[in-house]
């Protein structure tokens, strides 16, 4: 079924993973580029998925690797939404600046 | 032999481009970067037989997410440059967040096998000769009916949140005043003149009376007055 093997596969997604945490922590600040390190994070997942259904020959990785990408969309939408309207009442992005509820 | 080629000179470009994704000083080229990771994971799961899955990424991720993301990265009048500040200071720190995560899986990934009897545990397995399309088709909307319900559910909830958070009333918009219509009688709206043969409307000043519309709501307050932001 794949081309190489599946630790290959594995070994890709987990860089992947890592990168995207590595970029949730490095832009602290700025929530739309956590956003697109969130979107990373779940590709990882996605790729996971595809790569153990592909190496096992279950076709049910794909199905979850669907559902994964249908959650992946509406968070970011919801996600992009709250930006804006943040934007809209603050005037900036700046994480440290959600303080309103003192949590 | 060239699908090896293949599989490494993508994912090559993907981790690329995810480093540039989460390191590129202006969120716009991040974006676009994000847009050719998407690229590359999909050619990706093409390698790895899931061929629906790489267009359905395409046409959701590159086609309407990054889009989005595009829109209000655009439309956001944010100084990107103060948001890079603390870049430094939180470089180390997450640095070593990421290599602590990158051992662990590291050793996940030494020390595991698939079972033995995983082939005669498989839920649906991979017809040979089917299209992968097909297969996935007949899944979803039998097996997996009912999870694919719940999750045009939830794109639902998804777009209705997303209006309702960003939905603003301007006040100029028109809309129907259902206590107007209803207080509304014929003794103020209409009007029985005797009109002479012959005379005109000029004549007599019978004219469309003015109508009384509603003024347009002043807007609540200054959306714009940014006295919470830091400038």
């Amino acid at each position: 079924m794949l081309a190489v093997g599946l630790g290959h596969y594995l070994a890709l997604s987990a860089m992947l993973l890592v990168l995207g945490v590595f970029g949730i922590f490095l832009n602290r600040k700025n929530v739309i580029v956590i956003l697109m390190s969130v979107e990373l994070i779940l590709l990882a997942v996605n790729l996971n998925l595809v790569a153990f259904s592909a190496a096992l020959g279950d076709l049910a990785g794909q199905v979850l690797a669907m559902f994964v990408l249908t959650v992946a969309a509406a968070e970011a939408a919801i996600g992009l939404a709250i930006v804006v309207i943040y934007f809209r009442n603050r005037g900036s992005i700046e994480v440290e600046d959600v303080n309103m509820m003192k949590g | 032999m060239i699908a090896a080629l293949a599989f490494y000179f993508f994912a090559f470009i993907l981790l690329a481009s995810a480093v540039k994704v989460v390191s590129a000083r202006n969120p716009v080229h991040s974006v676009l970067y994000l847009i050719l990771a998407f690229f590359n994971a999909s050619a990706l799961f093409v390698l790895a037989g899931a061929e629906f899955l790489a267009m359905i990424l395409v046409i959701v991720y590159v086609g309407a997410v990054a889009v989005l993301f595009l829109f209000v990265v655009m439309m956001l009048d944010i100084n990107f440059a103060q948001l890079r500040e603390g870049v430094q200071r939180y470089l180390p720190f997450g640095l070593a967040i990421g290599l602590v995560l990158l051992v662990e899986l590291g050793i996940v990934l030494l020390g595991w096998q698939i079972a033995p009897e995983t082939a005669a545990m498989r839920f649906a397995p991979i017809a040979e000769g089917t299209q992968n399309t097909a297969q996935l088709g007949k899944l979803i909307y039998t097996d997996y009916i009912l999870i694919f319900q719940v999750s045009g559910l939830i794109l639902l909830v998804a777009m209705i949140g997303a209006i309702v958070l960003t939905l603003r009333d301007r006040g100029i918009s028109r809309r129907q005043d259902i206590g107007r219509q209803i207080a509304r009688t014929s003794a103020n709206t209409l009007v029985m003149m005797d009109v002479r043969n012959g005379a005109g409307i000029d004549e007599l000043g019978i004219l469309r009376p003015p109508v009384d519309e509603p003024e347009p709501v002043a807007e609540a307050h200054d959306t714009h007055s940014h006295t919470g932001g830091h400038h």
